[in-house]
This record gives structure tokens, C-alpha cells and sequence, in this order.
């Protein structure tokens, strides 16, 4: 059952995302990628990880892809049809396939395909999800968590210096 | 399982018939309420004191010719008004409005539809979503007016949602939790979040009410410069399908506020469900009550209420909470 619901979310995600990079018309593309976020939400769902899901939400469909709909609505690109220039073509799906290749092959020498979590059901169920993610992440993965959040904070800081031109 | 199954079918049913019905009859309250502060006397023809003029209305609606313009991009054009209704009705599915039981065979239900660990992202995310309605229908309906309209309506939800955000921390810290029903729980002993989060609770208010484009902050739809903003090229159903999901919207606003800031169905005495449905109504009535006092601000002074007062005023909090939080423990 379980497995059933993931193949559909993947199956959706994947199809969508092809949707996406094949639409002629760049807002037709978003609306794709808004389907793509929310079935990748799903499958963090059925992992537990509602936590995850909600923020996949929140920031990547309710943030960011309304901001890429903006500049796409007020520039109004017009697409040259990808089909026309097929030397990038072939060059994205040899980079694409270079770059899965080395996901695939770091996960392996990484040796975690198929490892049980240190956290168990009955965790999630006592404590609740958030709460085991916050923890986690104040505790373990405290030093990226302040990298990552020095840089956006630089980013922040660039953002209001380029737009503020005076 | 099948007896859960049914009986979860059913808790949707009703929730949603309810749900619209409430915002059918919320028209009529707004139209009443309105007309009596500007000395008139609102609908009064149809049933009485006018209490049918919201069927007469949806049926009207419904048998209305649905007019598609030309010049659409059809598929999102449709898709539009669904994409904004749905995630406001979908937002009910985890809003905990009663903490009464039910025995069924043996075995205790809960009245609401469902608890997740995460409600309050939930909600979050699904008003982020509600988002791409606006956008979509002003780009799809190819006509000036919608397109700004929508263009003012995104920018607005998207400045206003980031401090309707912050404003729920501090709650969240006092509670512990970001389930709807451990929020409601945690405020059970008569202690309402709204007397430590005073401050929160106001940038909410305000951060709600520009949230779902309501006067005084409505200018998406300012009627006397946009016609009526992204919804002007709508007809029929698929009008009123926008029209719900802004009363939808405004009733999962006052609901959050209810269970976040005043206990939600925690009450004195009597029945939980009676205590939730008057605070909603309270806050529905608050809103109608501006609109019927305040005239619409300009968008300038809207971008600089959300920015750089709200914002900080609501981050401040986020920070004196967790420091007081932290004292205390």
C-alpha cells in the first residue's frame, strides 16, 4: 500500500518535471513545478517527515516559485522552442547524466542506501516530528545549521545594497 | 476500519457543508452589518430580514451564463479559481473546533477531522499556496486590470505572510508544540496566549486582514481604480468560486487566531463548539466593522506597514519571548 502511494507521488514528480522543461510557455512551466514540489511534499509525507513536507511547501511553492512567476509575468520571455537549438540540448543531458552518475556513486561509497535511522516509529509517535528534527538539528548539525544561516544573511545583505543604488 | 473510513467521509461533509454555509451567511452579515453603520438597512426583500437573499444569490450565480473570453490561456484560466479555493477549504481539515467525543462501537472518535504534529505549517503552507490563485487568474484572463490587480494582491500576501509567520512563534514557544490541538491544550487552564502575546496577536490581526484583501487593505480590487481586480474577466461559478475562498480564507484566519491567541474551544462553561463558533464570529464581526470605518490605505503606506513596522515589531517579539521563555525555565 505504502509502496503503492510513493510510486505514484514518483511517478507524478517525474512526469511533471518533464512537463516542465518542455512547455513552451515559462508560466505553463511553473504551474508544473508547483505539481513536481508538491508531489516530492507527498513522498516526504510517507517518509514522516511531515515537518520537511510542509516547509518544501511553504518556502519552495509559496516563496520561491511565486517570485520566478513574477519576473516570468513582467519580462514576459519569449521561448525560442527547445527543440531548435539541439547542441545545448545534447550538452544538458551529458552534464545531467555526469551529475547523476557521481549522486549515485557518493551514495554508495557514502554507504547509507538501506540503514535504519537512530530514530524509530515509536519516536516519531512520542515526540512528534518537529520536535525531533529541532533537536537534531541545535545538536548534530549545529555548525552547518549557523554556516547556512551566516549565508543567507550575506545574501540578504547583498540583496538590499545592489537594490538600493543611492 | 471501514466504520473510521465512513465516519471520516462524513466529519468532511459536514465540515465543509457548514463551512459554506457560513460564508453564505457571512454575505448577508456583512451586507446587514454594513448597511446599519452607514444608516441603511441592507437586504430585507428576500425571506425574512432578508435571510435568503445568500441563496437567492448562490443560485443566481450558479444559473448564470459562464462567459470565457477569448484571449485566455483556457487550462490555467480554469485552474485558477481552483487552485484558490481548494486550499482554503482543504485548510479545515485540521482545525480542531470541539474536544467532544463520540462512542462508536466501542470506540472513541473525535469530532474535528484530524490532528497533524504539524497544523500550524500546515495552515501556513496552504495560504501560501492560495497564492498562486490570484497570480494565475490575473495572467490567464490577458487584460490589464486583472494583471495588476494580482500583481498588487501577490505582492501583498507575499509581505504580509512573512509577518503573519512570526507572529505565530511566539504562541508557538509558549505552547511547545505546533499541533492545533496541543496549542488549544496548552491554553486549557483559562490562560489565554493572548494576554502574554498581546503584541503578536494585533500584527496578526492586522497581517490577516491584508492577507485575505480586506479593507481597509483591499486595494487587489479596489473598485474604483481596477474595476475589480484579478477577478474582473471571472463569470458565473467560476466568480463565485474566488468570492468562497475569500470568505473561506477569512474564516481560516479567524480560526487560527481563535485556537492561536484565545483558546480556541476552551470556554467558561458549556458546550466547546459554542465557545469556538462565538470567538470566530467576534473576529468576522471585527472585520466587517472595518471595513465600515476605515478608508483604504495607499499602496506605498501598505509595502511600509508591512516592512519595516510590522515586521520588526514581530521579530522583536519572537526575540523578548524566548528570552523571557528561557528565564522562566
Amino acid at each position: 500500500m505504502e509502496q503503492l502511494g510513493f510510486y505514484i507521488l514518483a511517478f507524478l514528480a517525474i512526469i511533471s518535471s518533464i512537463f516542465m522543461i518542455t512547455r513552451e510557455n515559462p508560466v505553463h512551466s511553473a504551474l508544473w513545478m508547483l505539481l513536481t514540489f508538491f508531489s516530492v511534499a507527498g513522498i516526504f509525507v510517507q517518509l514522516n517527515a511531515e515537518f520537511i513536507a510542509a516547509i518544501q511547501v511553504l518556502v519552495y511553492a509559496g516563496a520561491i516559485l511565486v517570485l520566478y512567476l513574477f519576473v516570468v509575468m513582467l519580462l514576459n520571455p519569449k521561448s525560442k522552442g527547445f527543440i531548435r537549438i539541439p547542441f545545448r540540448y545534447v550538452l544538458g543531458i551529458v552534464a545531467s547524466f555526469v551529475i547523476f552518475v557521481q549522486v549515485l556513486l557518493t551514495l554508495q561509497s557514502a554507504n547509507v542506501i538501506g540503514k535504519a535511522g537512530v530514530y524509530t516509529q515509536e519516536a516519531y509517535k512520542q515526540y512528534g516530528n518537529v520536535k525531533l528534527f529541532g533537536y537534531e538539528l541545535f545538536s548534530n548539525y549545529l555548525v552547518p545549521f549557523e554556516v547556512v544561516s551566516i549565508m543567507l544573511l550575506v545574501a540578504m545583505i547583498g540583496a538590499i545594497v545592489l537594490a538600493k543604488k543611492d | 476500519m471501514l466504520v473510521e473510513l465512513i465516519f471520516v467521509v462524513i466529519k468532511i461533509l459536514v465540515v465543509i457543508t457548514v463551512l459554506l454555509l457560513g460564508v453564505a451567511y457571512m454575505t448577508w452579515l456583512e451586507r446587514k452589518v454594513i448597511g446599519h453603520m452607514q444608516v441603511r438597512l441592507g437586504p430585507t426583500h428576500v425571506g425574512w430580514k432578508g435571510l435568503l437573499q445568500p441563496i437567492a444569490d448562490g443560485l443566481k450565480l450558479v444559473a448564470k451564463e459562464d462567459i470565457i473570453p477569448t484571449m485566455v490561456d483556457k487550462p490555467v484560466y480554469i485552474i485558477a479559481p481552483l487552485l484558490s479555493l481548494i486550499p482554503a477549504l482543504s485548510a479545515f481539515a485540521v482545525i480542531p473546533f470541539t474536544n467532544a467525543t463520540v462512542n462508536l462501537f466501542g470506540t472513541e472518535y473525535h469530532l474535528y477531522i484530524t490532528d497533524v504534529n504539524i497544523g500550524l505549517l500546515y495552515v501556513l503552507a496552504l495560504s501560501s499556496v492560495g497564492t498562486y490563485g490570484i497570480i494565475m487568474s490575473g495572467w490567464a484572463s490577458n487584460s490589464k486590470y486583472a494583471l495588476l490587480g494580482s500583481l498588487r494582491s501577490s505582492a501583498q500576501v507575499i509581505s504580509y505572510e512573512t509577518a503573519m509567520g512570526l507572529s505565530l512563534i511566539g504562541p508557538v514557544l509558549l505552547a511547545g508544540t505546533v499541533s492545533l490541538k496541543g496549542i488549544t491544550e496548552a491554553q486549557a487552564n483559562g490562560f489565554w496566549f493572548i494576554v502574554p502575546q498581546f503584541v503578536a496577536f494585533v500584527v496578526y490581526l492586522i497581517s490577516a486582514i491584508a492577507e485575505t484583501n480586506r479593507a481597509p487593505f483591499d486595494l487587489p480590487e479596489a473598485e474604483t481604480e481596477l474595476v475589480a481586480g484579478f477577478h474582473v474577466e471571472y463569470s458565473s461559478m467560476k466568480f463565485a468560486m474566488f468570492f468562497l475562498a475569500e470568505y473561506a480564507n477569512m474564516y481560516v484566519v479567524s480560526s487560527i487566531a481563535t485556537i492561536v491567541f484565545l483558546g480556541g474551544w476552551n470556554g467558561p462553561f458549556g458546550p466547546s463548539f459554542i465557545w469556538f463558533i462565538l470567538k470566530i464570529v467576534a473576529l468576522m464581526f471585527f472585520y466587517l466593522w472595518l471595513r465600515a470605518t476605515l478608508p483604504r490605505l495607499r499602496f506605498d503606506q501598505l509595502m511600509t506597514l508591512g516592512w519595516k513596522i510590522l515586521i520588526p515589531i514581530a521579530l522583536v517579539n519572537v526575540v523578548v519571548t524566548s528570552i523571557v521563555l528561557y528565564a522562566i525555565n
